[in-house]
């Protein structure tokens, strides 16, 4: 019981004096994270607007493989990886085992499904809904494919958060590949687990309340992105 | 003048599984006359209407633009649906779009169409209103201003007129005279007789997917076929 209440001041004290070791972690967490949710957006938002606009063989199954891959456990993602980046591996020569863009590759791995099969739902019912206003226009389907992530701009901000809950939360892929090397890929979930186990409760206190305030906010963000971006958008002109 | 007309529908069939939806359906439509395809609920206006733009295909039969081949007759044409389908964005976006993803015009030309579209429509007070928030019948106006900032030498119209209020009705009618007058020929639909007398030049009667009577207006309107 004393140790919790010393682990939280003691946690409150790193937190309120900005501990130099604690901003770097949740810097690295943020930096991973966010660099692997532009990655999954980047390959998610095309693929799933294809799957859910476009008629092609193998469409089917790649859509029953992305909704399975949502699940994917974290673990299994990083043991891929890790298979694939290291020495011996086909990727080993680019010496990435152990680096910050290992974590980047897999949780990119790991989140692509969910932004891609979040995106497919939310653009078929658009596509449901604007097939023949589109059709009427003439339009192209790359103009189509455009237009459809403009009107699901809302229902997709909201899968691009839930993804980058999901990678800042995870634990099993970074400490795989990024082997949790202080100073270098050490980030909020791998160091709790760490400190933990060394009997630092204070500083594991801490980080789990930074990582629990960032899924709060993103929560909220979530919660709020229909609203606000709805709102403000319903106003625009452009595009 | 005329670059796609006249229309022609030679026996024309269209199903869904079992259900024959049209059947042998031939008609030509030509430069000049408001068309007015009539019918009670289910009888095929909304699919005809979609046949003749191209958004489903028969399946069997022909649909063919006298001036041009699809590819160019769809850049001439235009249609308003029954239920307004309006993008998420405000109401001048909404007509701006077409004319933005149609890739000929210049921007201030995209303005100038827009401007007076809105103009013509009495919308330019909700410009910068998000289209969805508007009421069903400015959403029946603005799907109307969208239709018609296309310059289409042929606007179809299903039912534009069938949630409005006798203000806004007398508006919109006021419109489709205005646009007709302007060269623009109108092909719609209507199940609302006082309406169809007040306007129709010409008369399709279509009932269970056939054409029952098809003609000037008067004479169709005589027919004892019709009992409205
Ligand atoms: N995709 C579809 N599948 C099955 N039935 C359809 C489909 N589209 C229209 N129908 C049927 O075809 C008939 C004619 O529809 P419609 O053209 O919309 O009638 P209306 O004359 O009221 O506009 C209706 O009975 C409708 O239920
Ligand atoms: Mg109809």
């Amino acid at each position: 019981m004393n140790s919790i209440l010393e682990g939280f001041s003691e946690a409150f004290g790193l937190l309120i004096s900005l501990d130099p070791d604690l901003i770097e972690i949740v810097l690295l967490s943020l930096r991973v994270s966010l660099t692997a949710v532009f990655f999954s957006a980047l390959i998610g938002l095309p693929l799933g607007a294809v799957l859910a606009v476009a008629k092609f063989p193998g469409r089917r199954l790649m859509i029953v493989l992305i909704n399975a891959f949502m699940g994917l456990p974290p673990v299994v993602v990083g043991l891929v990886v890790y298979l694939l980046l290291s020495r011996s591996g086909p990727f080993g020569v680019l010496g990435l085992l152990f680096t910050p863009t290992a974590m980047i590759i897999a949780q990119t791995i790991l989140i692509t499904p969910i932004v891609a099969s979040l995106t497919r739902q939310s653009i078929s019912d658009l596509w449901l809904a604007y097939r023949d206003l589109l059709h009427s226009f003439d339009a192209s389907p790359m103009q189509i494919m455009r237009t459809l992530l403009w009107e699901g701009r809302v229902s997709l901000m909201t899968g691009i958060l839930a993804g980058f809950g999901r990678a800042i939360a995870e634990v099993g892929a970074v400490m795989i590949v990024g082997g949790n090397i202080d100073r270098a890929t050490r980030v909020l979930t791998t160091a709790i687990a760490l400190e933990t186990s060394k009997g630092d409760l204070g500083l594991a206190l801490g980080l789990g309340i930074v990582l629990v305030t960032i899924a709060i906010v993103v929560n909220i963000l979530t919660l709020s992105v229909g609203q606000v971006v709805g709102g403000q958008s319903l106003e625009g002109r452009a595009p | 003048m005329s670059k796609i007309l006249p229309l022609t529908l030679n026996n024309v069939f269209y199903r869904v599984g079992e259900d024959r939806l049209i059947q042998d359906v031939s008609l030509r439509f030509e430069a000049g006359p408001i068309t007015l395809v009539i019918g009670p609920n289910g009888a095929g206006k909304s699919l005809l209407l979609r046949l003749c733009h191209g958004l489903i295909a028969p399946e069997s039969g022909s649909i063919a633009w006298g001036g041009s081949d699809a590819v160019q007759a769809a850049k001439h044409q235009a249609l308003v649906f029954q239920k307004p389908i309006l993008l998420r964005r405000s109401v001048y976006a909404n007509i701006a779009y077409p004319l933005q993803i149609g890739g000929v015009l210049r921007d201030t030309e995209i303005v100038d169409r827009v401007q007076e579209a809105l103009k013509l429509a009495g919308l330019e007070h909700i410009a910068d209103r998000p289209a969805k928030v508007l009421s069903g019948g400015e959403q029946q106006k603005l799907a109307l201003a969208r239709a018609r900032a296309q310059r289409p030498e042929v606007l179809f119209l299903d039912e534009p007129t069938a949630n409005l209020d006798p203000r806004s009705l007398k508006d919109v009618e006021a419109l489709i005279r205005a646009l007709h007058k302007a060269g623009t020929k109108i092909i719609m639909t209507s199940h609302d007789m006082a309406q169809v007398k007040r306007l129709a030049d010409e008369i399709v009667f279509i009932y269970d997917g056939r054409i029952v009577e098809a003609g000037p207006a008067e004479k169709v309107l005589r027919s004892r076929h019709i009992k409205y």
